[in-house]
């Protein structure tokens, strides 16, 4: 065996010290994960009862109450930003997967990606021009539009992708059964590619569900229930954000209990995502 | 059952290229015909025409006659329409995997409009036993999906789908040929049984299985129909040179 | 070559062409219209998106007109924003806009493409699921959430200890100068790094992993250590992608808002110091939007935001065409 030169050791340190490099990297970027979930958990586990999920905000000074209102008002406007972004989302990646593959459907795909990237907040003053300021007043109807332009994007290029990976050989055997194309696309292709599609769904909701610059100026928030959708409606993002720079202690233990509350919430979303996705993947394999 | 096809000047392409030139074929009714030739000869082309299957892909063309019955599926009939009287199973078992085998037989009865509660069992019943396969999936019908079965059953699985719709012919392309020989050898068995109800034109690049199912052979070259005549003359007196050099094998 | 026996057939040279009588099972007509309608009712959803992005521009240049006709260029370069007097500058803004995104860049990139080198390069396999999965999940977290956690812990945290070491030993670059408030610049970069490592990570991720694999090999047999190998063979030929990564958080933290609004002290001034508060485009949007007096401060706001729209579509339009270029098409998302 010839000697080892200097040469060789540095390269094998070189190629240690990249390796604790990277661990660390990963290290550091785990961190703050853990910090935000210790923390939440530490200060908002206290504040999380019955009065916390069922009532709504109490006058300042007073402490306890809750933030029923605006869990249920989030609720509201999520549930017309689903029918609006869904229909419109699931549509759009029909289009794209199954009729849109030439020059025309390159445009359409930018357009999404370019719509991906607007900021929120410019999305919220669109919605203010178009709604809020059409109807004179603020509702969980704007918010809603607002939410559901933004999940759109997001859902269309999953449901093409996931469409684009059923092979073509089923959509020829529908075809080869004299089956027409639109119920072919329907009950074939997008059934096979269900699972798919779902998650990409779910993955648009537990985003749009923790926005909150698009609802400042849309839904605007309320201390007090607000069910019906045209007036002003709390949003729970909304009602964290209001408390949390508040100067009253009270109001920030509330905001971190309705942090905990929506993170929860959101970490469903994503889990449920994760299992649909397992399980949707061993039942389509062929 | 089954009705004859009559093919005239039959010429198709993609784009600018031309794939068939000038076909002439009469296929018997309740007979199996099967087309031979070399890869590329266009005998998968051909038998994609015969039910319009061709033109879904974009871009491509198609001129002639093919009379399927008393009525040519070129002129003025849908094409759905058409393939609703065809059937065709293709070369990689293509059942849908998220479907039961019930509702993959079902399929194109269901989807296409039919509404007959019990009489759907019996159909896919029928059609199973048609296909071979009743007696393995019996038990199964509704908890197995169509993906899990095994490639000879999909294949089986796939005849059976294509039956359910009682069409007059049966278009198999290559239908063996991603199969082991076990599966292969029931495949043949099945379309002996077939094609006293049903015409059938088979594509296949094995000469012997031609030989051992169909009574009609045609060999296709780059495009051009060389020779059609019954399976014994073609493989024991062809009559033009081509079809001898394919035949023993000197080319292909 | 030995053949089977050959059936007879019936009538050799005559094809038997009969019809049989045959009852149709299916009642249903195809319906031609149904097909052309409902391609029709696709096109229509996907023309959605278009219809969203024209509306978006129309109503950015409509509302900030005023501003536009009174400030023009101007409005960019004049760094007074004096709702009072009725004059806006919005220089302030975009200096903060960029210095918060470029310390959140500084601290990100190292640390994600070195965790998504890690997972695809160095990581077990095993260990690759759940590391992809918690990376993920950074990217969940609501941006009120990480505001709210970065007020009371980060910001103390800055302030009582990391402020004054960055004071003590780096004061000298004038970037860590006067008081350690905790909230500020300082604080916006670090939170602001937090949130984009996940989209950089997983970006890099997909672009490492289109890297052939025979590059890797061929590197190996050259007798290249692992590290030379990632060097040479994969990060050289992903170049592009993770460059498109990067311009993609860039464009994240550009328009980002609720968090840097609840950490960066808004106060619309252009200081050296990280310490010292400022103010974003977003940010200023959100506080203001609501409370703007008078039609030529809304006008002048929707003005900012029609220039935060401008550059994240460019920034964003920059990033995706590199990441194409290595990938090829759509990106499908990074698989663990």
């Amino acid at each position: 065996m010839p000697k080892r030169s200097i040469r060789y050791w540095w390269r094998e340190l070189a190629d240690r010290a990249a390796t604790a490099l990277a661990v660390l990297a990963v290290v550091l970027v785990l961190l703050p994960l853990g910090a935000v979930f210790t923390y939440l958990v530490m200060k908002g586990i206290g504040s999380l009862n019955w009065a916390f999920l069922t009532q709504t905000p109490k006058p300042v000074g007073e402490s306890g109450g809750g933030m029923a209102n605006a869990i249920v008002g989030s609720g509201i406007i999520l549930a017309i930003a689903s029918a609006i972004g869904v229909p419109l989302g699931i549509g759009s990646g029909i289009y794209l997967a199954e009729y849109g593959r030439g020059r025309f459907g390159d445009v359409l795909r930018f357009t999404a990606d370019v719509l991906n990237g607007v900021p929120s907040i410019v999305v919220g003053i669109v919605v203010y021009g178009l709604v809020v300021v059409t109807q004179k007043h603020f509702s969980a109807f704007a918010g809603g539009i607002a939410l559901g332009i933004m999940m759109i994007p997001t859902i269309s290029r999953a449901t093409e992708e996931v469409l684009l990976m059923v092979p073509n050989n089923i959509r020829e055997a529908a075809l080869g059964l004299g089956i027409s194309r639109w119920r072919s696309t329907l009950s074939i292709t997008l059934r096979t590619a269900y699972s798919g599609v779902i998650t990409g769904v779910m993955l648009a909701f537990a985003r749009v569900a923790g926005e909150t610059a698009p609802l400042l100026f849309t839904a605007f928030g309320n201390q007090f229930w607000s069910l019906k959708p045209n007036q002003p409606t709390a949003a729970l993002p909304l009602q964290i954000f209001v408390y949390a720079i508040s100067p009253f202690d009270e109001w920030h233990r509330l905001a971190w209990a309705g942090a905990l509350v929506l993170i929860a919430l959101i970490m469903i979303a994503v889990t449920a995502v994760r299992v649909v996705a397992a399980r949707g993947m061993l039942k389509g394999t062929a | 059952m089954g009705v004859g096809i009559e093919v005239a000047s039959l010429n198709a392409w993609f784009g600018a290229t031309q794939a068939l030139y000038d076909i002439d074929m009469k296929v018997a009714a309740n007979h199996a015909t099967a087309i031979i030739g070399p890869s590329g000869c266009g005998k998968s082309t051909f038998i994609r025409c015969l039910n319009r299957m061709h033109e879904t892909i974009p871009g491509t063309r198609v001129e002639g006659r093919v009379t399927i019955g008393e009525r040519n599926i070129y002129n003025g009939t849908s094409a759905v329409e058409v393939r609703r009287r065809i059937g065709m199973v293709f070369q990689k078992p293509n059942p849908f995997p998220t479907m039961s085998i019930y509702d993959n037989v079902a399929a194109g009865l269901k989807l296409n409009g039919f509404s007959g509660g019990r009489k759907l069992d019996e159909i896919v019943e029928r059609s199973l036993k048609q296909a071979a396969l009743w007696d393995e999936v019996k038990n199964d019908l509704k908890k197995k999906s169509g993906a899990s079965l095994s490639g000879g059953q999909q294949q089986r699985l796939c005849i059976a789908r294509a039956l359910a719709v009682e069409p007059e012919v049966m278009l198999m392309d290559e239908p063996a040929s991603a199969l082991d020989p076990i599966s292969t050898s029931k495949i043949e068995e099945l379309i002996f049984q077939l094609k006293e109800q049903y015409t059938i034109v088979i594509v296949t690049h094995n000469m012997q299985q031609a030989a051992r199912v169909a009574e009609f052979t045609g060999f296709f070259l780059m495009g051009k129909l060389i020779e059609f005549d019954t399976t014994q003359k073609i493989f024991t007196t062809p009559s033009d040179k081509r079809t001898e050099d394919y035949i023993t094998g000197r080319f292909g | 070559m030995k053949l089977g026996p050959i059936p007879a057939p019936r009538t050799p040279t005559q094809p038997d062409l009969r019809v049989e009588k045959r009852i149709p099972l299916i009642r249903e007509e195809p319906n031609r219209f149904a097909d052309r309608g409902f391609e029709f009712l696709m096109l229509a959803c996907g023309l959605s998106l278009l219809v969203i992005v024209g509306l978006t521009i129309y109503e950015l240049v409509d509302k900030s007109h005023l501003s536009l006709q009174q400030f023009g260029w101007r409005f960019f370069t004049g760094s007074n924003w004096d709702p009072v007097a009725g004059d806006f500058g919005a220089l302030p803004f975009i200096y903060g806009t960029v210095v918060s995104s470029l310390v959140a860049l500084v601290i990100a990139v190292p640390l994600a493409v070195g965790t998504a080198v890690f997972t695809t390069e160095m990581c077990p396999k095993p260990l690759r699921g759940p590391i992809s999965f918690l990376t993920e999940l950074l990217a969940a977290i609501p941006s009120v959430v990480y505001g709210l956690w970065a007020i009371f812990v980060l910001a103390p945290l800055l302030r009582n200890y990391v402020e004054p070491f960055l004071a003590k030993y780096f004061g000298w670059t004038g970037l860590f100068s006067g008081p350690p408030f905790g909230i500020g610049m300082l604080a916006a970069g670090v939170i602001l790094a937090v949130m984009i490592v996940p989209i950089i990570s997983s970006i890099t991720r997909e672009v490492l992993v289109a890297v052939p694999q025979t590059q890797r090999e061929a590197a190996l047999a050259l007798g290249a250590t692992r590290w030379e190998m990632i060097r040479i063979a994969v990060l050289r030929n992903a170049r592009a992608g993770i460059l498109g990564a990067i311009i993609l958080g860039l464009g994240r933290a550009l328009g980002e808002t609720m968090t840097v609004t609840m950490v960066i002290g808004n106060r619309p001034e252009i200081a050296k110091s990280l310490f010292a508060p400022g103010y974003t485009m977003a940010s200023v949007i959100a506080n203001e939007f609501t409370e703007a007096t008078g039609d030529l401060y809304l006008s002048a706001l929707v003005h900012i935001a029609l220039g935060l729209f401008l550059v994240t579509i460019i920034v964003n339009a920059l990033a995706q065409l590199l990441i194409w270029t290595v990938t090829r098409g759509a990106p499908s998302r990074a698989n663990a």
